[in-house]
């Protein structure tokens, strides 16, 4: 028993611990597998193979998302419409023969609780604080809003866990991203996120779990949370970590797989003990000031081109790193963008609000804010995909849908859609696309495409105005 | 895993910094449901400009990558180190890996070798014309010109390429212990067992409302 204080990490990590080798490295125990079907049908041909069964298919739950079409997946006699892709239809094919074969519980792609992974697995209840939760996806680091230790793995390691429910790891260090003071008007958690990974850098937390702790931080929401936690990844660090609190609790109470009853009680009593003891040492720690913050977009091929939307494109010359200076030069050359031009005055022909990041009720509430009224420019068209059939119900509920309409914007059904070119939704080559996901590398969302990062409020600016925009000068007073 | 003592032969002398999973191998390749033929996919971006590193015949068929910092970060897609293997890559020289990549490298037999920025240069220079060697078990780089550059690597993950052992079968191994972590998950903390109200979900077809 550690008698000096702990972090966060430090304890969900020894809790979990099965066995420690003399060097150090542990055998993990994981308490949730969320499955999807890009990242799993190699490890079920794996365990085939080797005759294995899956050992706890009580802890796996799977889900597609990747691959789906984002248009009518059911036609009016309610018959599925089949998948064109032939390859895709393979992988979706694949996983539902393989989870009825191993007995794992699958979520239907026309079932209301269908959805992109990371959106599910919190929505349901699936994720809860204090334990381990792995995806074969990056970014799983989401889930660590809720205070679960929670990271990509490959395909390989998925086999692992499947056979065995644990992975042979080493500990990380732990590196305090504080965010102290409030965010300004119209910032929100994507601008604030998108300029820690621009402070800290794609390789600035490799090798770390993130813990993000501070006032800014536990003002946030959890739907806020899950899009910090989301893009922990594109820091490099292995895991991104808030501590679990009443807002937490309140979130997962009565979620359809969240504890009840005498075990809702143990949990949320053991979940208090959770958050990093007073005087607990972290490897690093780096302190930011929110109000610091303003509604920002990247600007380049890498998640860390952060630049706020009041500045200019970079000049590549006024880098330090010799390095980077190369990179800009490259990243402004396919972005097709010059030194020196203000950032509203780039235009787009593409707006994605969706993705694992931002697709979730409070994201589509902020877009429907500003769109309402309003009509997608000329020559831009839009698209709005919610994370899951749950939040679409909501959003349809609260009419959003409608406003998304009337404006202009296309309203789909769940998946990742445009933030990977893996399904239909493509940015064709050359186009340029605000949109809320999390990666911007040359040709992620095509070949050829020209990806900014946004938060919802700011893509739906940039959709309305046809460029790319300052939210705040389309928001109404303050109040 | 086949077992792997030694990589030796040519190696592209890139250098480039950053290269994200989607440059090894972009998204639409990542439908597939095997293993291989990945490398058809490999550096697809890259290979589509004109005069690039891998389509020159003087690296064609090299086992050994240079590369520069931060290589395979973004995303988790194993399919990465798929590619990789399937043109014929059996380890990757940078500066620093990403942590996922790291391990799926491993996994799929692919040696990931650590060496400071400057060895990096030197390798890149020598590789132009001469073959390289990475030795496991004296756990050096080397060249025709004497060049001995030291490398580290975790002593598991170095026991497991040099036997190629079978991860998942060594973990089954140690069955007694997980089982009696999973009686102690069941005594102390059952609130995340599904008995306790996690009422699971099965939907298979259940359409939409």
């Amino acid at each position: 028993m550690a008698s000096r204080p702990q972090t966060l990490y430090e304890k969900i990590w020894a809790a979990h611990v099965v066995e420690r080798r003399d060097d150090g490295t542990c055998l993990i125990y994981i308490d949730r597998h969320l499955v999807h079907e890009v990242t799993s049908p190699q490890a079920f041909d794996g365990l085939r193979l080797a005759g294995r069964p899956v050992r706890r298919p009580d802890l796996t739950l799977a889900v597609p998302d990747h691959n789906l079409p984002t248009t009518q997946r059911v036609d009016a006699q309610g018959h599925e419409i089949p998948i064109a892709d032939p390859e895709s239809a393979a992988q979706l094919d694949a996983l539902r023969r393989n989870t009825a074969e191993f007995g794992i519980d699958y979520i239907d792609a026309n079932a209301v609780q269908q959805g992109i992974v990371h959106v599910i697995g919190p929505e349901l209840g699936f994720t809860l604080p204090g334990t381990t939760l792995v995806c074969g996806d990056s970014h799983t680091s989401a889930h660590g809003a809720l205070g679960a230790l929670a990271f990509g793995i490959g395909t390989s390691e998925v086999e692992h866990v499947l056979a065995t429910q644990t992975l042979l790891l080493s500990p990380s260090k732990t590196l305090e991203v504080r965010v102290d003071g409030e965010l300004g008007y119209g910032v929100s958690a994507k601008d604030l996120i998108l300029a820690i990974v621009g402070r800290l850098g794609a390789a600035g937390g490799t090798g770390y779990v993130i813990e993000f702790t501070g006032s800014a931080i536990r003002s946030l929401s959890v739907e806020g949370r899950l899009t910090i936690a989301n893009m922990s990844i594109e820091a490099g660090a292995r895991a991104g970590l808030i501590a679990p609190d009443e807002t937490t609790f309140a979130y997962l109470k009565g979620r359809p797989m969240a504890p009840t009853g005498a075990a809702w009680d143990e949990a949320v009593a053991y979940w208090r003990t959770l958050p990093s003891d007073a005087g607990a040492v972290y490897d690093k720690t780096i302190v930011i000031d929110a109000g610091t913050i303003a509604p920002g977009l990247t600007w380049g091929t890498s998640p860390e081109d952060f630049v706020a939307i009041t500045g200019v494109v970079p000049d590549p010359e006024s880098f330090a790193d010799p390095a980077k200076r190369i990179a800009a030069r490259k990243s402004l050359d396919y972005m097709g963008l010059t030194p020196g031009t203000p950032m509203t005055e780039v235009s787009v022909q593409h707006v994605f609000i969706g993705s694992c990041t931002n697709s979730r009720i409070e994201d589509l509430r902020a877009a429907a804010s500003i769109a309402e009224g309003r009509h997608v420019a000329a020559g831009v068209r839009a698209l709005v995909v919610p994370g899951s059939g749950q939040v679409k119900r909501q959003a349809e509920a609260e009419g959003l849908d409608r406003i998304f309409k009337t404006a202009g914007f296309e309203w789909r059904e769940p998946g990742c859609s445009m933030c990977l070119a893996m399904n239909p939704d493509k940015v064709p080559p050359g186009e340029r696309c605000a949109s809320t996901s999390n990666r911007n590398f040359v040709g992620r969302q095509g070949p050829g495409a020209r990806t900014h990062l946004v938060s919802p409020a700011m893509a739906a600016a940039a959709a309305v105005t046809g460029h790319l925009s300052d939210v705040r000068e389309l928001m109404g007073e303050i109040a | 895993m086949k077992p792997v003592t030694t990589v030796s032969g040519t190696a592209y002398p890139w250098g480039a910094k950053n290269v994200d999973t989607d440059v090894i191998i972009p998204a639409h390749w990542l439908k597939t449901i095997t293993r291989t033929g990945l490398g058809k996919g490999a550096f697809e971006t890259v290979r589509a400009q004109p005069g690039n590193i891998f389509d020159d015949p003087a690296y064609a068929g090299a086992p050994i990558l240079i590369a520069g910092d931060n290589f395979g970060c973004g995303s988790s897609r194993e399919h990465a180190a798929w590619a990789l293997a399937d043109m014929g890559i059996a380890a990757v020289i940078a500066p620093s890996f990403s942590d996922i990549f790291s391990g799926n490298a491993f996994k799929n037999g692919i040696v990931t070798v650590v060496v400071a920025e400057d060895v990096i240069e030197r390798l890149i220079e020598v590789a132009k014309s001469e073959p390289i060697t990475i030795d496991l078990e004296t756990m050096t780089v080397t060249t025709p010109y004497q060049d001995r550059f030291p490398f580290e690597l975790d002593a598991f993950r170095r026991q497991c390429l040099m036997e190629g052992l079978d991860e998942i079968g060594l973990t089954l191994a140690r069955d007694t212990q997980i089982s009696k972590f999973e009686e102690a998950v069941r005594e102390h903390r059952p609130w995340s067992l599904k008995e306790s109200g996690y009422a699971g979900i099965a939907v298979e077809g259940v359409g939409r409302t």
